[in-house]
Parts: structure tokens; C-alpha cells; sequence
């Protein structure tokens, strides 16, 4: 039954056991078992981005009401690894005055920053690489790594286009970055720790989606916009500069960036399962009843992190494939004129209900807390219809300057 | 030797190139890469140190900023981004000289702080270091007054700032 509740633990204990019997030092094996740890953990998440290749392709194809790839493998699943197998074969070219090292770099470092996410995502109640206290932070670090390494790609490649795509990129991820620090606070206060793990435990009860919609819409918005996926992919706008930062990367270069986008698309897909919907657990107390024992077993824990991670990750395919691209001052002016004072409302209001609502018995908590957002909401909803309406009559009204041009000439 | 000490003269190797680095390569673009790869240093020691808030505001402060510089860097050598030109003036051991007083300076000033040279202590495994540091930057009997002074120079220095940027249009 120890297999059911704690597999890890038990296969590293065994793991410690058989490599001591082989004599070797008690800090070599911890040493060779974390590097084991590292390595599943990465393969598990490389296997599945290879079916997300697979996903995002059928997704993609119902959207623009298409059927995708279904020629190789039962309902195209093989396709995936023919994408793979052309990636490899083909020719990579480093273009003629590139910065060969940092040229290099870039795309192996995008596909890292993505990857040393997972060392803080729960799959399971004990199934996670860390649960580090500052959990939230290691969030944004790793976006920071993942700006140098599109800053990097885009001017080692010596590429007109490709500087301006990575200069569009930085612009766009550091201001979404603001509302995305802000607006992670708000589950930082309502769990009162930045841990992960600790984020998810306190969703037993209800989760963060209910008590602040408004957050978890806020953080849907900057997590988009730090991936760069449309509508805020101006960085690869193929219309205006060719394919920005990756015009030159060819084959699994390429392929790296893909991979990397993929992948960082459904760890932000599980960031929002994980801290607005209760990640791996959060079934409103039903895991307690004796019935439902079973949800607490932490295979199963791990599916549903999964279903809730896809979701989330189709959600973002969903407004991938209907939204149109922005154009750049409106993305800034809708992050700094927008996005920026509504988190700092949001988050000013859960830190003062949160401290005023701390003595109510649980259903004023969250009736308290989901109603002042719904209020936030509805003003926020009627100050940006006064400012359209404003904005269209001040159009409809004949320009001046247009008249006093015309007497002139 | 323990496996701390390992990684520390690793990290100070590395973090002491990188530095050099910094200074003498001949491609600004280069100088600003090495820059990360001494900041990276800086959070893999706090990191040793049991530091995990620090290690990691760190990489966001220090790499988060070094797009910005990158950006600053390409703006003001204007045409050329491959620029190649000599990173050294003649005088450069005049700097060179006064670097290395203020390093004996602060290394003369952090012996003489009692307790250096001891052994980390690891710290308990139910303490919250985050909670800890957070309590204390806002508890009246700590920290509380730099912290406001500093958020209000802040908050002054990003007035000014709009401020100057809006000068032009009136």
C-alpha cells in the first residue's frame, strides 16, 4: 500500500538501499538519485510535449475547421515523430556573421528556462521536484531567463527582423511581467505562502478561482503575453518581420524554441490549475468522505493535474486561435492603462477583505471575497464604456485641423 | 572537502572570470552576457547559503534588468552591433589600482565582523525564512522605517521620471 500513498520515496529509498549494498558513499548515491529524479522528471515532461505537438495540431486544425494530421498512425499520433525525424535530418545553418556561441545558446537556454519550472510543479500530494518557499518568485526568475534567452537569439542571428522580434518579445514580457507579480500575490495572501505546494493544499476547501475570478483572469492574460502566443505574438508577427527572433534557426534549433513554446503553454496551463483550481487536489472536501478515498491516491492526484494543466492549456489554444494580433502601443497601453491598475485593485481589496473577512464563518469569507470582485468587475466594465463612448464621439465629430489644412491650401 | 565547498570554489571561480570578463572583452553585447553569468554566480552562492528569497530576487532583478541593458547596449552603439573596439583606455590601471583597495578595504572590514569563518548552521526545518524576512521588513521594532523610506525614494524617483519623460510635450 506504501507504493499507492508515496511511490517516489519508496523507489528512491530502494534506489538508496541497492546502491549502498554496492558499497558506494552515502552522499555519491543521494547525489546519483537526484540525478535520476532530474532526469524522469525531464524525460516525462520532453514525452509530453511530444504529444502536445500532436494536440496543438489537432486543436488547431477543429478551430480553422480543418481535420489536421490523420494519414500516419491511428488519428495521425505518429505524426509528432515525423515532425521530429524532419527536425533532425535537416540541414543546420548558422548564418554568415552570427555570434556562433551565443547563437547557440539561445535556444538550448528558452528550452531551460522552460524546463526548470517543472522542478516546482506538484503533480501529485507527494509526487514534486521541490517545494521551495519562494515557489511564486521561481515563477517569475525563470520568465526572466527565458526574455535573455529571446534577447539573445535575436541579436546573435545578425538579422534585421530578427532584432526587432526580440526587442517587440522583451518590451512585451517585461511589461506583462508587472500585472503577473502583482496578480500572484493575491493567492500568496489567500494561502498565506508562496510555496506551491502550500498554494494547493489551502484550495481543500474552495478554490482561488472563486474568491478571485478577476485574478485568475488577470494572470490568464500576463501568462499569454509572457509566452508570446497570439494575441500578443507581434515577436513572430510573419507579416510585418518574417518569423522575428527564430528566422534564422533552422532544424532543431528550431525546434528547441517549439518545443520550448509548447511546453512553456501547458506549464502555464498547470500554473493556473494549480493556483486558481485547486492544481492536483481541490475537490471542495469530497476527497474526506470515506467514498472518495481514492482521489487522495497519488496516481490519480496526477491525472487530474494533468485533465485540469490541459485545460487550461486549451483554454490558451482557445484564444490562441480566435483573437487577432494586437498592435504594439495598444498591447502596452492595455498592460499600463489597463492591466496594471486593475491587479493593484485586486489585490489591494483581497489583502483588506482578507484581513477584514478573517473572523466570518466560511461561506461570508467567500461570498465577501467573490462579490467584491464581481464589483470590481462591473465598475471596471462601466468605466471602459464610458471611455468608448467618449472615444466614439470624439470621432464622429468633424476634425478641425482637417478644415484649417484645407482653407490654407 | 564537503560538497558546499566544492560548489563554492566552482561558483567563485566562475563568478571571478566572468567578472574579468565583464571588463575586458571586447564586444559591449559580450560584456552585458558575462554580466549574467557573474549575477548567476552571486544567486548559486546565496542559494548554498540557504538564501532561497535572495538567490532567487536576484535572478529576477539582476537578469531580468540585463534585457533592459542589452537594449540600452544596442541603442547607444548605434549602427555597428558587431561593434569591435578596444575596451581598455591607457590609464585603465588607475581604476585597476583603486579596485583593488576597496577590495582589501571590505575584506579587511568583513574580518573584522565577529563571526565570519564559521560553518553555515542549517536551519531548522520547519522555519519559513520568507515569513521571517517578510515580518521584519514591516514589524515597527525592525525594519520597518528603511523599508518606507526606500519605497518613498522609489515612488519619487518613478515621479520624477514620468515627469521628465512628459516634458517635452508641453
Amino acid at each position: 500500500m506504501t507504493f499507492w500513498n508515496n511511490p517516489i520515496n519508496l523507489i528512491a529509498n530502494w534506489l538508496n538501499g541497492l546502491l549502498t549494498g554496492w558499497h558506494l558513499p552515502g552522499t555519491l548515491a543521494t547525489i546519483l538519485i537526484f540525478v535520476i529524479g532530474i532526469t524522469v522528471l525531464i524525460v516525462f515532461a520532453m514525452v509530453l510535449d511530444i504529444g502536445l505537438v500532436w494536440v496543438e495540431r489537432k486543436v488547431v486544425a477543429r478551430f480553422q475547421d480543418r481535420l489536421g494530421p490523420n494519414r500516419i498512425g491511428p488519428f495521425g499520433l505518429i505524426q509528432p515523430v515525423a515532425d521530429i525525424i524532419k527536425m533532425v535530418i535537416k540541414e543546420d545553418i548558422t548564418p554568415a556573421g552570427a555570434d556562433r556561441i551565443v547563437y547557440n545558446i539561445a535556444p538550448v537556454l528558452a528550452a531551460t528556462s522552460v524546463i526548470v519550472l517543472w522542478a516546482i510543479l506538484p503533480l501529485a500530494s507527494t509526487i514534486y521536484g521541490v517545494d521551495l518557499n519562494v515557489g511564486l518568485l521561481y515563477i517569475v526568475a525563470a520568465g526572466a531567463m527565458g526574455t535573455l534567452a529571446i534577447i539573445m537569439a535575436g541579436w546573435s542571428s545578425n538579422n534585421k527582423y530578427a532584432l526587432l522580434g526580440a526587442f517587440r518579445m522583451v518590451a512585451n514580457m517585461i511589461s506583462y511581467e508587472i500585472p503577473m507579480v502583482i496578480i500572484l500575490l493575491v493567492p500568496t495572501i489567500l494561502a498565506s505562502t508562496m510555496s506551491v505546494r502550500g498554494i494547493t493544499e489551502a484550495q481543500s476547501g474552495m478554490w482561488f478561482a472563486i474568491l478571485s475570478p478577476l485574478a485568475c483572469l488577470i494572470f490568464l492574460i500576463s501568462a499569454i503575453a509572457e509566452l508570446g502566443r497570439a494575441p500578443f505574438d507581434l515577436s513572430e508577427a510573419e507579416s510585418e518581420i518574417v518569423a522575428g527572433f527564430h528566422i534564422e534557426y533552422t532544424g532543431m534549433k528550431f525546434g528547441w524554441f517549439y518545443a520550448g513554446e509548447l511546453l512553456h503553454a501547458f506549464t502555464f496551463g498547470g500554473f493556473m490549475a494549480i493556483l486558481f483550481f485547486g492544481g492536483y487536489g481541490g475537490f471542495f472536501g469530497l476527497e474526506k468522505l470515506a467514498t472518495f478515498t481514492w482521489l487522495n491516491i497519488p496516481f490519480v492526484q496526477a491525472l487530474v493535474f494533468i485533465a485540469k494543466a490541459m485545460l487550461g492549456y486549451w483554454v490558451i489554444m482557445w484564444i490562441k486561435y480566435s483573437v487577432p494580433r494586437i498592435r504594439i502601443d495598444h498591447m502596452l497601453a492595455f498592460n499600463w492603462k489597463f492591466l496594471v491598475p486593475l491587479s493593484l485593485v485586486v489585490l489591494i481589496n483581497t489583502a483588506i477583505l482578507n484581513k477584514v473577512l478573517s473572523g466570518m464563518p466560511d461561506w461570508g469569507y467567500v461570498t465577501g471575497m467573490f462579490g467584491s470582485n464581481i464589483v470590481i468587475g462591473f465598475v471596471t466594465i462601466e468605466i471602459l464604456r464610458a471611455y468608448g463612448r467618449k472615444k466614439r464621439k470624439a470621432e464622429t465629430k468633424p476634425a478641425p485641423q482637417a478644415q484649417t489644412q484645407e482653407q490654407t491650401v | 572537502m564537503t560538497g558546499e565547498q566544492i560548489i563554492f570554489l566552482i561558483t567563485g571561480v566562475l563568478i571571478l572570470v566572468s567578472a574579468l570578463l565583464v571588463v575586458t572583452t571586447p564586444k559591449l553585447l559580450h560584456a552585458a552576457l558575462w554580466l549574467v553569468a557573474a549575477l548567476f554566480g552571486v544567486a548559486v552562492l546565496y542559494a548554498t547559503l540557504q538564501a532561497n528569497f535572495l538567490a532567487v530576487v536576484q535572478v529576477v532583478v539582476y537578469i531580468g534588468a540585463i534585457a533592459i541593458l542589452f537594449i540600452f547596449v544596442v541603442m547607444l552603439t548605434r549602427r555597428e552591433l558587431m561593434e569591435k573596439g578596444r575596451q581598455t583606455r591607457s590609464n585603465w590601471w588607475i581604476p585597476a589600482l583603486l579596485g583593488l583597495l576597496i577590495l582589501a578595504g571590505l575584506v579587511l572590514l568583513i574580518l573584522s565582523i565577529p563571526g565570519v569563518g564559521r560553518t553555515v548552521t542549517v536551519l531548522p526545518a520547519g522555519l519559513d525564512s520568507v515569513f521571517a524576512l517578510g515580518s521584519a521588513l514591516v514589524s515597527p521594532d525592525a525594519y520597518v522605517l528603511p523599508f518606507e523610506v526606500a519605497s518613498i525614494l522609489l515612488l519619487a524617483a518613478l515621479v520624477g521620471a514620468v515627469y521628465v519623460a512628459t516634458l517635452d510635450k508641453k
